[in-house]
């Protein structure tokens, strides 16, 4: 009898605990935390890029520089290929989770070679790995410093732009490993793309 | 030049790690021996109509545990099955009764296994008031268990292992509420976000539209990590910008997940009263760790590719991440494991068939590194042909029984599952019909991971694998609970009959636990153990892919 009086006194227990945490922890917690974010707009909003004051992204999350079918827009550096949804979808972060021998994922990095060859006229085995291979989330804002440059001749044809000088700016984006030894150096696109836009202006 | 980046952050990881251990596990054995209470503990403790001056026997502790995740696996399941009607549900239905039962156990058992994606199917309403409360509790009941483990080490002929309601309360109000308000907020800083805003669309650059997701994402991401939960506030976890926006928020939690579960062999040393017991485990844990990582980046150095990775880690910064998340019990990513080389995802599979004790997570991978203790000094002992003893208890035939009961039980709940799965005809048509999105070897990895990491509490995946379906939410989520509260159960009477027993006195014949011999042993024996019991399986997934 003590046995079932103990454990219904604990399970009443229990559902008051439970309901205790659940107020602290998931409302005021979570409420805390974003009133005290709000001393750091731009990051707790999503470090969001503005151009003549009108938001056109967030150099966090990566975009698709393609027309309506997906065909790459020779005038803007290309990013990396993406399996969120029809490609860049910020609602559906997602990779390609094709495994390392799969037939898919040989067929995938084919096509984008392929692609990517034709697209900046030069030979297959010149790309860089992040060109032909699709991120893991799918929102992949960077691109290596390999591929903007191999991108520099294209993107500066497509604009009559001088393409030494397209070159600097791309090194002049590219941004070395944090602190010097963490992460990868990496060219964000959508702000290579902005400072491109403003320099053709 | 990899290979000495490589180095340089496993030794950034290890330093860090090094300066928490000793105040980080002191302040833990203070929080969890110290007789004062906060205020705010008083009047929780009132709310709850608790005593905290009294301590529980084993089986009350025991159904404390049991009862206070029951209500929390039940309230979840309505939270999720009523979403249409909660605040912030951003236009989302209920989820299905099968999805709902998985995720509810997910989170109650600090597994944070997900089946679905969170982008697609929840809003911030079930995020917040159910999945992250569970993210802080579920951590917490693991620290609980530990501590009531430690005390059946440091009681002496006491019929109690201490208060589980205390213990929950204060492994919430004293460790891991302020650590993550604190992190959150270094979290938000490095470009993490905290909002409300939901999808917002924007026109691009060149005409086109993007869509940039909002959330409240820091204060979960904090606790997810800090509590080596692992559940995503997005699909792809850690690999999301929005999570993870650059390689030093990634080394932010990684150490994170490694912080509480390598502080916990100090609390465990100060609360035995011999530190060196708990340098002994810490090393143990310490050498795995290592090993781990270095055999997964090399394996991913040699033939992996950027598929599944994100150009700001790389492949040594998403290695790192991946053994830390695999080997703490966590199962955040911040690369797509089943993209990995064959050797990679195999090494994510072996660190969560260690049985998660390298560090393991927050509390179970200590209780769990220390039955294997058990069994180290109980074959030391039949060796030498004397009663093994461990820190002054005597290791009978009851302690035994328990501590081999803990160590069969997730191996048979994976080899199980991944058995049935194929060998049930109309299960294996759905299996491999639906659920495989990679056929052949690497897909019965795929099914073979799932399985590992549900009973292990971890909660990665081959992401692949489609798990929303009846058969895998409802076998991983019955894997996930067995995997989960058995080896609680084992753990809680092993805690009662080692507190129950006077200290024997050292004497010339007791085996030392705190030199580097034990530290060999122990390693041998977590090593030994989960070799033979996986050698096989292994063998038939990632080892014959690798092979191909």
């Amino acid at each position: 009898m003590a046995h079932t009086r103990g454990a219904f006194r604990q399970t009443w227990t229990a559902v008051r605990a439970v309901l205790v945490f659940t107020i602290a922890l998931g409302v005021l917690y979570p409420a805390l935390i974003t009133l005290a974010a709000q001393a750091m707009p731009a990051q707790s909003s999503g470090s969001l890029v503005r151009v003549d004051g009108e938001v056109v992204g967030s150099s966090l999350i990566g975009q698709s520089f393609t027309d309506d079918e997906g065909n790459a827009l020779p005038e803007w550096f290309q990013s990396r290929p993406s399996a969120a949804g029809a490609g860049y979808d910020g609602a559906a972060s997602s990779g390609s989770n094709y495994g390392p021998t799969s037939a898919d994922l040989l067929a995938a990095i084919a096509d984008h070679t392929a692609a990517v060859a034709a697209l900046e006229g030069v030979s297959e085995d010149e790309i860089p790995a992040d060109a032909y291979t699709a991120s893991a989330s799918g929102l992949d804002p960077h691109i290596s410093e390999a591929y903007a440059l191999l991108q520099v001749d294209r993107v500066a044809e497509a604009r009559g732009l001088d393409a030494t000088a397209v070159r600097e700016l791309v090194e002049s984006k590219v941004e070395g490993r944090d602190l010097g030894y963490l992460g990868e150096p990496r060219v964000n696109v959508l702000e290579l793309n902005i400072a491109l836009a403003e320099m053709d202006k | 030049m990899t290979v000495l980046f490589f180095v340089l952050q496993l030794v950034t990881i290890a330093v860090v790690i090094g300066l928490l251990y000793r105040p980080l596990g002191d302040y833990l054995a203070y929080a969890f021996t110290t007789s004062k209470n906060l205020r705010v503990e008083r009047g929780f403790y009132r709310l709850i109509g608790v005593t905290p001056e009294s301590e529980q026997n084993w089986s009350a502790y025991l159904r404390g545990v049991l009862a206070f995740s029951a209500v929390g696996i039940l309230l979840l399941y309505a939270l999720q099955r009523l979403q249409q009607l909660l605040p912030f549900a951003l236009g989302f239905p209920a989820a299905s009764e099968h999805l709902s039962f998985n995720t509810a156990i997910s989170f109650v058992t600090n597994t944070n296994w997900q089946s679905y994606s969170p982008d697609l199917t929840f809003g911030y309403g079930v995020q917040l008031v159910g999945l992250t409360v569970q993210n802080f509790v579920s951590a917490a009941v693991g620290l609980a268990v530990a501590v009531a483990l430690i005390r059946g080490f440091s009681y002496r002929r006491s019929g109690t292992i201490g208060n589980f309601w205390v213990d929950l309360t204060r492994g919430v109000t004293r460790v891991l509420l302020p650590l993550s308000v604190l992190t959150a907020l270094v979290l938000v800083a490095t470009g993490v976000i905290q909002n409300f805003a939901g999808f917002t669309d924007v026109t691009t650059i060149t005409g086109g539209t993007a869509t940039i997701p909002g959330g409240p994402v820091a204060s979960q991401e904090a606790i997810k990590l800090l509590g080596t939960n692992g559940g995503g506030f997005f699909n792809v976890n850690s690999a999301h910008p929005f999570e993870n926006p650059n390689p030093v928020s990634s080394m932010l939690e990684i150490i994170l997940m490694l912080a509480i579960p390598f502080a916990l062999p100090r609390t465990f040393g100060r609360m035995v009263g011999d530190h060196r017991q708990g340098y002994a485990i810490a090393a143990v844990m310490g050498v795995l760790y290592i090993a781990s990582a270095s055999l997964m980046t090399w394996a991913e150095l040699s033939s992996g590719t950027m598929e599944g990775k994100e150009q700001r880690f790389g492949i040594i910064g998403s290695t790192l991440f991946g053994t830390t998340s695999t080997i703490t019990s966590t199962g955040a990513v911040n690369s797509m494991h089943d993209s990995f080389s064959p050797l990679a995802g195999g090494m994510a599979m072996v660190n969560m068939m260690l049985g998660e004790v390298a560090p393991g997570g927050v509390g179970s991978g200590l209780y769990g590194m220390l039955v294997v203790a058990i069994i180290a000094v109980f074959i030391a002992g039949l060796m030498v042909g004397r009663t093994p003893e461990y820190l002054g208890k005597k290791i009978g035939a009851r302690e035994i029984k328990l501590a081999s009961l803990y160590i069969l039980t997730t191996p048979t709940l994976v080899l199980l599952g991944t058995a049935l799965s194929f060998a049930i005809p109309a299960v294996r048509a759905d299996v491999e019909g639906t659920s495989i999105w990679n056929p052949g070897l690497h897909g019965f990895g795929e099914v073979l991971y799932a399985f590992t990491s549900a009973a292990n509490n971890n909660g990665s995946a081959f992401a692949g694998l489609t798990a929303n379906t009846p058969w895998f939410n409802t076998a991983l989520g019955v894997a996930m609970m067995l995997g989960r509260f058995l080896p609680i159960v084992f753990v809680l009477a092993l805690a009662g009959s080692l507190a129950a027993q006077d200290r024997v006195p050292v004497t010339t014949g007791t085996l030392p636990t705190h030199r580097p011999q034990f530290v060999g042993l122990l390693l041998g024996v977590v090593v030994i153990v989960s070799a033979l019991t996986y050698f096989p399986v292994l063998a038939l997934g990632p080892l014959a892919e690798g092979l191909q």
